[in-house]
Protein backbone atom coordinates (compact mmCIF):
# COMPACT_ATOMS: atom_id res chain seq x y z
CA UNK A 1 0.00 0.00 0.00
CA UNK A 2 1.31 3.38 -0.97
CA UNK A 3 2.01 6.05 1.61
CA UNK A 4 -0.54 8.77 1.95
CA UNK A 5 1.14 12.13 2.56
CA UNK A 6 -1.87 14.43 2.63
CA UNK A 7 -5.56 13.97 3.31
CA UNK A 8 -8.15 16.70 2.76
CA UNK A 9 -11.52 16.02 4.32
CA UNK A 10 -14.72 17.98 3.89
CA UNK A 11 -12.91 21.23 3.28
CA UNK A 12 -15.20 24.14 2.70
CA UNK A 13 -14.38 27.69 1.65
CA UNK A 14 -16.28 30.82 0.77
CA UNK A 15 -15.35 34.46 0.49
CA UNK A 16 -17.38 37.09 2.30
CA UNK A 17 -17.03 40.33 0.38
CA UNK A 18 -17.49 43.07 2.96
CA UNK A 19 -16.83 45.71 0.32
CA UNK A 20 -19.83 44.38 -1.59
CA UNK A 21 -22.37 44.53 1.20
CA UNK A 22 -21.25 41.27 2.79
CA UNK A 23 -22.20 39.07 -0.15
CA UNK A 24 -21.00 35.49 0.26
CA UNK A 25 -19.22 33.84 -2.64
CA UNK A 26 -19.10 30.09 -2.16
CA UNK A 27 -15.90 28.61 -3.58
CA UNK A 28 -15.80 24.89 -2.76
CA UNK A 29 -17.44 22.50 -0.33
CA UNK A 30 -16.89 18.90 0.71
CA UNK A 31 -13.41 18.78 -0.77
CA UNK A 32 -12.09 15.34 0.12
CA UNK A 33 -9.14 13.56 -1.47
CA UNK A 34 -5.73 12.23 -0.60
CA UNK A 35 -2.27 12.43 -2.10
CA UNK A 36 0.05 9.45 -2.24
CA UNK A 37 3.80 9.27 -2.36
CA UNK A 38 5.20 8.64 -5.82
CA UNK A 39 2.16 9.82 -7.73
CA UNK A 40 0.76 12.93 -9.37
CA UNK A 41 -2.87 13.91 -9.01
CA UNK A 42 -4.41 16.55 -11.24
CA UNK A 43 -7.24 18.90 -10.33
CA UNK A 44 -9.74 18.92 -13.19
CA UNK A 45 -12.76 21.04 -14.03
CA UNK A 46 -13.52 24.31 -15.81
CA UNK A 47 -11.99 27.69 -14.94
CA UNK A 48 -13.42 29.34 -11.85
CA UNK A 49 -14.43 26.09 -10.24
CA UNK A 50 -11.97 26.54 -7.38
CA UNK A 51 -8.87 24.59 -8.41
CA UNK A 52 -6.37 27.31 -7.49
CA UNK A 53 -8.24 27.99 -4.26
CA UNK A 54 -7.76 24.36 -3.26
CA UNK A 55 -4.02 24.56 -3.90
CA UNK A 56 -3.86 27.79 -1.89
CA UNK A 57 -5.69 26.21 1.06
CA UNK A 58 -3.30 23.26 0.98
CA UNK A 59 -0.38 25.70 1.09
CA UNK A 60 -1.96 27.68 3.94
CA UNK A 61 -2.25 30.78 1.78
CA UNK A 62 -6.06 30.74 2.00
CA UNK A 63 -7.90 29.88 5.17
CA UNK A 64 -10.57 27.17 5.27
CA UNK A 65 -14.03 27.77 6.76
CA UNK A 66 -14.27 24.16 7.89
CA UNK A 67 -12.74 20.75 7.31
CA UNK A 68 -9.25 19.37 7.80
CA UNK A 69 -6.11 19.17 5.71
CA UNK A 70 -3.83 16.64 7.38
CA UNK A 71 -0.22 16.70 6.29
CA UNK A 72 2.49 14.26 7.24
CA UNK A 73 5.18 16.64 8.52
CA UNK A 74 8.33 15.32 10.21
CA UNK A 75 6.42 12.21 11.22
CA UNK A 76 3.51 14.12 12.73
CA UNK A 77 0.08 14.62 11.27
CA UNK A 78 -0.66 18.29 11.22
CA UNK A 79 -3.90 19.98 10.26
CA UNK A 80 -2.72 22.84 8.11
CA UNK A 81 -6.21 24.37 8.19
CA UNK A 82 -5.80 25.12 11.91
CA UNK A 83 -2.01 25.23 12.33
CA UNK A 84 -0.52 28.44 13.70
CA UNK A 85 1.47 30.65 11.32
CA UNK A 86 4.90 29.50 12.51
CA UNK A 87 3.99 25.90 11.92
CA UNK A 88 2.63 26.71 8.46
CA UNK A 89 5.94 28.38 7.61
CA UNK A 90 7.84 25.35 8.88
CA UNK A 91 5.66 23.04 6.78
CA UNK A 92 6.37 25.20 3.73
CA UNK A 93 10.09 25.12 4.45
CA UNK A 94 10.31 21.36 4.84
CA UNK A 95 7.22 19.55 3.58
CA UNK A 96 5.03 21.36 1.04
CA UNK A 97 6.52 23.11 -1.98
CA UNK A 98 4.53 25.28 -4.35
CA UNK A 99 5.03 26.51 -7.88
CA UNK A 100 2.72 29.47 -8.30
CA UNK A 101 1.34 30.54 -11.63
CA UNK A 102 3.10 33.87 -11.53
CA UNK A 103 6.41 34.85 -10.05
CA UNK A 104 6.34 37.52 -7.37
CA UNK A 105 9.51 39.37 -8.27
CA UNK A 106 11.47 41.14 -5.56
CA UNK A 107 13.50 44.16 -6.66
CA UNK A 108 17.26 43.61 -6.89
CA UNK A 109 17.12 39.85 -6.18
CA UNK A 110 18.69 37.82 -9.01
CA UNK A 111 17.01 34.86 -10.70
CA UNK A 112 19.70 32.65 -9.21
CA UNK A 113 18.91 33.82 -5.68
CA UNK A 114 15.16 33.52 -6.27
CA UNK A 115 15.57 29.89 -7.32
CA UNK A 116 18.15 29.05 -4.63
CA UNK A 117 16.27 30.63 -1.72
CA UNK A 118 14.20 27.57 -0.67
CA UNK A 119 17.44 25.61 -0.23
CA UNK A 120 19.22 28.43 1.54
CA UNK A 121 16.48 28.92 4.14
CA UNK A 122 16.97 25.24 4.92
CA UNK A 123 20.60 25.95 5.68
CA UNK A 124 22.22 24.71 2.46
CA UNK A 125 25.43 26.58 1.61
CA UNK A 126 25.13 29.26 -1.04
CA UNK A 127 27.55 27.64 -3.52
CA UNK A 128 25.67 24.36 -3.43
CA UNK A 129 22.27 26.05 -3.69
CA UNK A 130 23.44 28.21 -6.58
CA UNK A 131 24.94 25.23 -8.39
CA UNK A 132 21.66 23.36 -8.07
CA UNK A 133 19.79 26.42 -9.40
CA UNK A 134 22.21 26.70 -12.35
CA UNK A 135 21.67 23.03 -13.19
CA UNK A 136 17.91 23.53 -13.22
CA UNK A 137 18.14 26.75 -15.29
CA UNK A 138 20.34 24.90 -17.73
CA UNK A 139 17.90 22.05 -17.98
CA UNK A 140 15.01 24.49 -18.46
CA UNK A 141 16.93 26.32 -21.22
CA UNK A 142 16.92 29.65 -19.41
CA UNK A 143 19.56 31.79 -21.17
CA UNK A 144 22.64 32.10 -18.99
CA UNK A 145 22.83 35.87 -19.44
CA UNK A 146 19.61 36.15 -17.39
CA UNK A 147 20.75 34.19 -14.36
CA UNK A 148 22.27 37.09 -12.48
CA UNK A 149 19.46 39.55 -13.29
CA UNK A 150 16.29 40.20 -11.27
CA UNK A 151 13.39 38.44 -13.07
CA UNK A 152 11.02 41.44 -12.99
CA UNK A 153 11.77 42.28 -16.63
CA UNK A 154 11.80 38.68 -17.92
CA UNK A 155 9.13 37.37 -20.30
CA UNK A 156 6.26 35.30 -18.90
CA UNK A 157 7.90 32.05 -19.98
CA UNK A 158 11.25 33.02 -18.52
CA UNK A 159 9.67 34.00 -15.19
CA UNK A 160 7.76 30.75 -15.16
CA UNK A 161 10.97 28.77 -15.57
CA UNK A 162 12.56 30.64 -12.66
CA UNK A 163 9.48 29.74 -10.63
CA UNK A 164 9.71 26.09 -11.66
CA UNK A 165 13.39 25.94 -10.71
CA UNK A 166 12.51 27.48 -7.34
CA UNK A 167 9.78 24.88 -6.76
CA UNK A 168 11.75 21.85 -7.92
CA UNK A 169 15.06 22.71 -6.25
CA UNK A 170 14.18 21.13 -2.90
CA UNK A 171 13.15 17.59 -2.04
CA UNK A 172 9.84 18.51 -0.42
CA UNK A 173 7.68 15.39 -0.04
CA UNK A 174 4.64 17.27 -1.37
CA UNK A 175 4.68 19.61 -4.36
CA UNK A 176 1.78 21.77 -5.55
CA UNK A 177 1.84 23.02 -9.16
CA UNK A 178 -0.43 25.81 -10.38
CA UNK A 179 -0.30 25.68 -14.20
CA UNK A 180 3.49 25.45 -14.32
CA UNK A 181 3.55 24.95 -18.09
CA UNK A 182 1.03 27.62 -19.15
CA UNK A 183 3.62 29.97 -20.69
CA UNK A 184 6.12 27.38 -21.93
CA UNK A 185 6.94 26.16 -25.41
CA UNK A 186 6.75 22.48 -26.33
CA UNK A 187 10.41 21.75 -25.61
CA UNK A 188 10.25 23.23 -22.13
CA UNK A 189 6.94 21.51 -21.40
CA UNK A 190 8.80 18.26 -22.06
CA UNK A 191 11.44 19.29 -19.54
CA UNK A 192 8.77 19.92 -16.91
CA UNK A 193 7.11 16.56 -17.66
CA UNK A 194 10.49 14.94 -17.10
CA UNK A 195 11.07 16.87 -13.84
CA UNK A 196 7.66 15.72 -12.57
CA UNK A 197 8.43 12.10 -13.51
CA UNK A 198 11.68 12.30 -11.52
CA UNK A 199 9.90 13.77 -8.48
CA UNK A 200 7.46 10.87 -8.62
CA UNK A 201 10.29 8.38 -8.86
CA UNK A 202 11.84 10.01 -5.79
CA UNK A 203 8.62 9.37 -3.88
CA UNK A 204 7.08 12.85 -3.83
CA UNK A 205 3.32 13.38 -3.91
CA UNK A 206 2.34 16.00 -6.50
CA UNK A 207 -0.89 17.85 -7.07
CA UNK A 208 -1.24 20.09 -10.08
CA UNK A 209 -3.45 22.14 -12.32
CA UNK A 210 -2.64 21.63 -16.00
CA UNK A 211 -4.78 23.01 -18.79
CA UNK A 212 -2.52 21.48 -21.42
CA UNK A 213 -3.91 18.07 -22.41
CA UNK A 214 -0.59 16.60 -23.44
CA UNK A 215 1.04 17.53 -20.16
CA UNK A 216 -1.91 16.30 -18.17
CA UNK A 217 -2.03 12.91 -19.84
CA UNK A 218 1.74 12.57 -19.51
CA UNK A 219 1.86 13.19 -15.76
CA UNK A 220 -1.53 12.37 -14.22
CA UNK A 221 -2.00 9.20 -12.19
CA UNK A 222 -5.29 10.41 -10.84
CA UNK A 223 -7.79 13.11 -11.83
CA UNK A 224 -9.70 14.88 -9.07
CA UNK A 225 -12.77 16.51 -10.58
CA UNK A 226 -13.28 19.76 -8.72
CA UNK A 227 -16.75 20.28 -10.27
CA UNK A 228 -17.87 17.65 -7.79
CA UNK A 229 -16.85 19.99 -4.96
CA UNK A 230 -18.45 23.10 -6.41
CA UNK A 231 -20.12 24.93 -3.58
CA UNK A 232 -22.25 27.15 -5.77
CA UNK A 233 -24.99 24.61 -6.41
CA UNK A 234 -25.98 23.93 -2.83
CA UNK A 235 -24.96 27.06 -0.98
CA UNK A 236 -25.96 29.93 -3.26
CA UNK B 1 4.40 6.84 7.50
CA UNK B 2 0.84 6.58 6.26
CA UNK B 3 -2.01 8.71 7.47
CA UNK B 4 -4.46 5.92 6.85
CA UNK B 5 -2.41 3.39 8.76
CA UNK B 6 -1.65 5.35 11.90
CA UNK B 7 -4.66 7.29 12.94
CA UNK B 8 -3.40 9.25 15.88
CA UNK B 9 -4.86 12.49 17.10
CA UNK B 10 -3.63 15.22 14.79
CA UNK B 11 -1.24 17.74 16.25
CA UNK B 12 -2.91 20.95 15.29
CA UNK B 13 -2.35 24.54 16.19
CA UNK B 14 0.67 23.79 18.33
CA UNK B 15 3.97 25.44 17.67
CA UNK B 16 7.14 23.42 18.16
CA UNK B 17 7.79 23.36 21.89
CA UNK B 18 11.58 23.44 21.68
CA UNK B 19 11.90 27.19 22.13
CA UNK B 20 10.32 29.95 24.13
CA UNK B 21 9.11 33.21 22.63
CA UNK B 22 11.59 36.07 22.71
CA UNK B 23 8.95 38.66 23.46
CA UNK B 24 5.56 38.16 25.03
CA UNK B 25 3.05 41.00 24.97
CA UNK B 26 -0.08 40.59 27.10
CA UNK B 27 -3.16 42.80 27.07
CA UNK B 28 -1.17 45.92 26.42
CA UNK B 29 -3.22 49.10 26.67
CA UNK B 30 -2.26 52.74 26.51
CA UNK B 31 -4.81 55.51 26.88
CA UNK B 32 -4.30 59.23 26.48
CA UNK B 33 -6.88 60.68 28.85
CA UNK B 34 -10.12 59.34 27.43
CA UNK B 35 -8.62 58.55 24.03
CA UNK B 36 -7.36 55.05 23.26
CA UNK B 37 -3.82 54.75 21.92
CA UNK B 38 -3.91 50.98 21.78
CA UNK B 39 -6.08 48.52 23.64
CA UNK B 40 -5.76 44.90 24.69
CA UNK B 41 -2.98 43.90 22.35
CA UNK B 42 -1.41 40.48 22.91
CA UNK B 43 1.09 38.56 20.82
CA UNK B 44 4.24 36.47 21.02
CA UNK B 45 7.33 37.06 18.95
CA UNK B 46 9.77 34.22 18.34
CA UNK B 47 13.49 34.33 17.63
CA UNK B 48 14.14 35.11 13.99
CA UNK B 49 10.54 36.05 13.31
CA UNK B 50 9.46 39.26 11.56
CA UNK B 51 6.12 40.70 12.65
CA UNK B 52 4.54 43.61 10.78
CA UNK B 53 2.07 45.92 12.46
CA UNK B 54 -0.02 47.59 9.78
CA UNK B 55 -2.80 50.13 9.82
CA UNK B 56 -3.50 53.68 8.73
CA UNK B 57 -2.26 56.82 10.46
CA UNK B 58 -3.78 57.07 13.91
CA UNK B 59 -4.48 53.34 14.18
CA UNK B 60 -2.25 53.07 17.24
CA UNK B 61 0.60 51.18 15.67
CA UNK B 62 3.33 53.60 16.74
CA UNK B 63 1.90 53.81 20.26
CA UNK B 64 2.02 50.03 20.40
CA UNK B 65 5.59 49.97 19.11
CA UNK B 66 6.67 52.53 21.69
CA UNK B 67 4.98 50.60 24.51
CA UNK B 68 6.59 47.28 23.64
CA UNK B 69 10.03 48.83 23.15
CA UNK B 70 9.94 50.51 26.59
CA UNK B 71 9.90 53.99 25.09
CA UNK B 72 6.43 54.72 26.51
CA UNK B 73 4.89 53.27 29.66
CA UNK B 74 1.65 51.40 28.97
CA UNK B 75 -1.45 52.13 31.04
CA UNK B 76 -1.80 48.43 31.70
CA UNK B 77 -0.61 45.09 30.39
CA UNK B 78 2.82 43.49 30.41
CA UNK B 79 5.80 42.96 28.11
CA UNK B 80 8.11 40.06 28.89
CA UNK B 81 11.47 39.61 27.21
CA UNK B 82 13.62 36.50 27.32
CA UNK B 83 17.09 37.66 28.31
CA UNK B 84 20.28 36.11 26.95
CA UNK B 85 20.53 33.90 30.03
CA UNK B 86 17.11 32.43 29.15
CA UNK B 87 15.23 34.08 32.02
CA UNK B 88 12.05 35.95 31.20
CA UNK B 89 11.92 39.52 32.50
CA UNK B 90 9.07 42.01 32.72
CA UNK B 91 10.61 45.03 31.04
CA UNK B 92 8.60 47.49 33.11
CA UNK B 93 9.79 45.90 36.35
CA UNK B 94 13.46 46.17 35.43
CA UNK B 95 15.72 48.78 36.93
CA UNK B 96 16.08 51.77 34.61
CA UNK B 97 19.80 51.08 34.09
CA UNK B 98 19.14 47.47 33.15
CA UNK B 99 16.47 48.51 30.65
CA UNK B 100 18.78 51.09 29.10
CA UNK B 101 21.53 48.52 28.75
CA UNK B 102 19.09 46.16 27.05
CA UNK B 103 18.05 48.89 24.60
CA UNK B 104 21.67 49.70 23.77
CA UNK B 105 22.82 46.13 23.29
CA UNK B 106 20.25 43.42 22.70
CA UNK B 107 17.64 45.66 21.08
CA UNK B 108 17.68 48.07 18.21
CA UNK B 109 15.27 50.81 17.22
CA UNK B 110 15.16 52.12 13.66
CA UNK B 111 13.26 55.40 13.41
CA UNK B 112 11.39 56.56 10.35
CA UNK B 113 13.45 59.72 10.31
CA UNK B 114 17.16 58.89 10.61
CA UNK B 115 17.74 62.23 12.35
CA UNK B 116 15.93 60.75 15.37
CA UNK B 117 18.25 57.78 15.49
CA UNK B 118 21.61 59.26 14.53
CA UNK B 119 23.93 61.87 15.90
CA UNK B 120 24.19 64.21 12.97
CA UNK B 121 27.33 66.07 14.00
CA UNK B 122 29.66 63.16 14.67
CA UNK B 123 31.17 60.99 11.95
CA UNK B 124 29.47 57.96 10.42
CA UNK B 125 32.13 55.76 11.99
CA UNK B 126 31.50 57.25 15.43
CA UNK B 127 27.75 56.75 15.01
CA UNK B 128 28.34 53.05 14.50
CA UNK B 129 31.10 52.82 17.11
CA UNK B 130 29.08 54.43 19.88
CA UNK B 131 27.08 51.33 20.69
CA UNK B 132 30.24 49.25 20.70
CA UNK B 133 31.71 51.54 23.35
CA UNK B 134 28.46 51.20 25.31
CA UNK B 135 29.09 47.48 25.59
CA UNK B 136 32.64 47.99 26.77
CA UNK B 137 34.80 48.10 23.67
CA UNK B 138 37.67 50.49 24.23
CA UNK B 139 40.19 49.66 21.52
CA UNK B 140 39.98 52.45 18.94
CA UNK B 141 41.41 50.39 16.09
CA UNK B 142 38.99 47.51 16.65
CA UNK B 143 36.03 49.84 16.93
CA UNK B 144 37.01 51.62 13.73
CA UNK B 145 37.48 48.34 11.88
CA UNK B 146 34.14 46.97 13.01
CA UNK B 147 32.46 50.26 12.11
CA UNK B 148 33.99 50.20 8.64
CA UNK B 149 32.90 46.60 8.13
CA UNK B 150 29.36 47.52 9.09
CA UNK B 151 29.31 50.51 6.76
CA UNK B 152 30.32 48.14 3.96
CA UNK B 153 27.53 45.74 4.90
CA UNK B 154 25.00 48.53 4.50
CA UNK B 155 26.65 49.59 1.22
CA UNK B 156 28.30 52.79 2.42
CA UNK B 157 31.75 53.34 0.91
CA UNK B 158 34.70 53.13 3.23
CA UNK B 159 35.84 56.64 2.29
CA UNK B 160 32.72 58.09 3.95
CA UNK B 161 33.55 56.74 7.40
CA UNK B 162 34.82 60.11 8.65
CA UNK B 163 31.98 62.16 7.14
CA UNK B 164 29.07 63.37 9.21
CA UNK B 165 25.63 61.95 8.36
CA UNK B 166 24.30 65.43 7.65
CA UNK B 167 26.28 65.21 4.40
CA UNK B 168 24.52 61.92 3.50
CA UNK B 169 21.43 61.37 1.36
CA UNK B 170 18.21 60.11 3.00
CA UNK B 171 18.80 56.54 1.88
CA UNK B 172 22.39 56.56 3.15
CA UNK B 173 21.32 58.00 6.49
CA UNK B 174 18.76 55.23 6.87
CA UNK B 175 21.37 52.60 6.05
CA UNK B 176 23.72 54.18 8.56
CA UNK B 177 21.02 54.10 11.21
CA UNK B 178 20.57 50.40 10.52
CA UNK B 179 24.32 49.74 10.85
CA UNK B 180 24.38 51.70 14.12
CA UNK B 181 21.62 49.47 15.48
CA UNK B 182 22.97 46.15 14.27
CA UNK B 183 26.62 46.53 15.23
CA UNK B 184 26.05 45.05 18.72
CA UNK B 185 24.27 42.06 17.15
CA UNK B 186 20.93 42.64 18.85
CA UNK B 187 18.38 39.83 18.88
CA UNK B 188 15.38 42.12 18.53
CA UNK B 189 14.94 45.21 16.38
CA UNK B 190 11.98 47.57 16.31
CA UNK B 191 11.40 49.56 13.14
CA UNK B 192 8.99 52.43 12.68
CA UNK B 193 8.21 52.96 8.98
CA UNK B 194 11.85 52.26 8.01
CA UNK B 195 11.25 53.07 4.34
CA UNK B 196 8.89 55.96 5.08
CA UNK B 197 10.41 59.09 3.62
CA UNK B 198 12.41 57.47 0.82
CA UNK B 199 12.10 57.46 -2.96
CA UNK B 200 10.80 54.22 -4.41
CA UNK B 201 14.14 53.09 -5.86
CA UNK B 202 15.88 53.88 -2.58
CA UNK B 203 13.14 51.98 -0.74
CA UNK B 204 13.70 48.90 -2.89
CA UNK B 205 17.40 48.94 -2.12
CA UNK B 206 16.80 49.36 1.60
CA UNK B 207 14.18 46.60 1.68
CA UNK B 208 16.49 44.23 -0.12
CA UNK B 209 19.26 45.08 2.34
CA UNK B 210 16.97 44.62 5.34
CA UNK B 211 15.70 41.30 4.04
CA UNK B 212 19.24 40.02 3.68
CA UNK B 213 20.39 41.25 7.10
CA UNK B 214 17.34 39.86 8.89
CA UNK B 215 17.90 36.46 7.30
CA UNK B 216 21.69 36.41 7.83
CA UNK B 217 21.56 37.55 11.45
CA UNK B 218 18.39 35.64 12.40
CA UNK B 219 16.91 38.87 13.79
CA UNK B 220 13.51 39.09 15.36
CA UNK B 221 11.84 42.26 14.10
CA UNK B 222 8.70 44.21 14.90
CA UNK B 223 8.15 46.56 11.98
CA UNK B 224 5.44 49.19 11.87
CA UNK B 225 4.36 50.17 8.38
CA UNK B 226 1.35 51.48 6.54
CA UNK B 227 2.74 49.98 3.34
CA UNK B 228 1.32 46.51 2.75
CA UNK B 229 3.98 45.78 0.12
CA UNK B 230 6.68 46.35 2.74
CA UNK B 231 4.81 44.04 5.12
CA UNK B 232 4.59 41.35 2.43
CA UNK B 233 8.25 41.59 1.56
CA UNK B 234 9.65 41.63 5.08
CA UNK B 235 7.29 39.89 7.47
CA UNK B 236 6.27 36.36 8.36
CA UNK B 237 3.23 37.41 10.34
CA UNK B 238 1.17 40.54 10.55
CA UNK B 239 -1.22 42.35 12.82
CA UNK B 240 -3.79 44.73 11.37
CA UNK B 241 -4.78 47.59 13.67
CA UNK B 242 -7.62 50.04 13.61
CA UNK B 243 -8.56 52.57 16.27
CA UNK B 244 -6.06 51.07 18.67
CA UNK B 245 -7.32 47.50 18.42
CA UNK B 246 -6.15 44.40 16.60
CA UNK B 247 -8.61 43.74 13.78
CA UNK B 248 -6.94 40.73 12.22
CA UNK B 249 -3.72 38.78 12.74
CA UNK B 250 -2.01 35.85 11.07
CA UNK B 251 0.39 34.63 8.43
CA UNK B 252 1.26 37.63 6.26
CA UNK B 253 0.37 36.16 2.89
CA UNK B 254 -2.87 34.73 4.22
CA UNK B 255 -3.99 38.04 5.71
CA UNK B 256 -3.16 39.83 2.45
CA UNK B 257 -4.55 37.22 0.02
CA UNK B 258 -7.55 36.04 2.03
CA UNK B 259 -8.45 38.95 4.34
CA UNK B 260 -11.41 38.27 6.60
CA UNK B 261 -12.15 41.48 8.47
CA UNK B 262 -14.03 44.23 6.64
CA UNK B 263 -11.28 46.73 7.45
CA UNK B 264 -8.49 44.46 6.16
CA UNK B 265 -10.45 43.90 2.96
CA UNK B 266 -10.75 47.66 2.59
CA UNK B 267 -7.00 48.13 3.13
CA UNK B 268 -6.04 45.38 0.68
CA UNK B 269 -8.49 46.56 -1.96
CA UNK B 270 -7.18 50.12 -1.66
CA UNK B 271 -3.72 49.24 -3.00
CA UNK B 272 -3.08 50.72 -6.40
CA UNK B 273 -1.89 48.19 -8.96
CA UNK B 274 1.15 49.28 -10.93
Amino acid sequence: MMNTLLVASEVQKSFIMHMRGGVELPVVANVSFSLKAGSCAVLGGPSGVGKSSILKMLYGNYGCDSGQILVSHHGHHIDIASADPRLVLEIRRDTIGYVSQFLRAVPRVSALDVAAEPLMIRGVAQEIAHQRARDLFDELNLPEKLWSLPPATFSGGEQQRVNIARGFITDHPILLLDEPTASLDAANREVVIDLIARKKADGAALLGIFHDHDVRSAVADDIIDVSGFAAGKSAA
Amino acid sequence: MSLSQTCETPVDGHAPADKQPLLRVDNLTRVYGKRIGCADVSFDLWPGEVLAIVGESGSGKTTLLNCISSRMTPTCGTVHYRMRDGASADIYKMAEAERRYLMRTDWGFVHQNPIDGLRMTVSAGANVGERLMAVGNRHYGNIRNTATEWLARVEIDEDRVDDQPRTFSGGMRQRLQIARNLVTEPRLVFMDEPTGGLDVSVQARLLDLLRGLVADLGLAVVVVTHDLAVARLLSDRMIVMKEGRVIEAGLTDRVLDDPRAPYTQLLVSSILQV
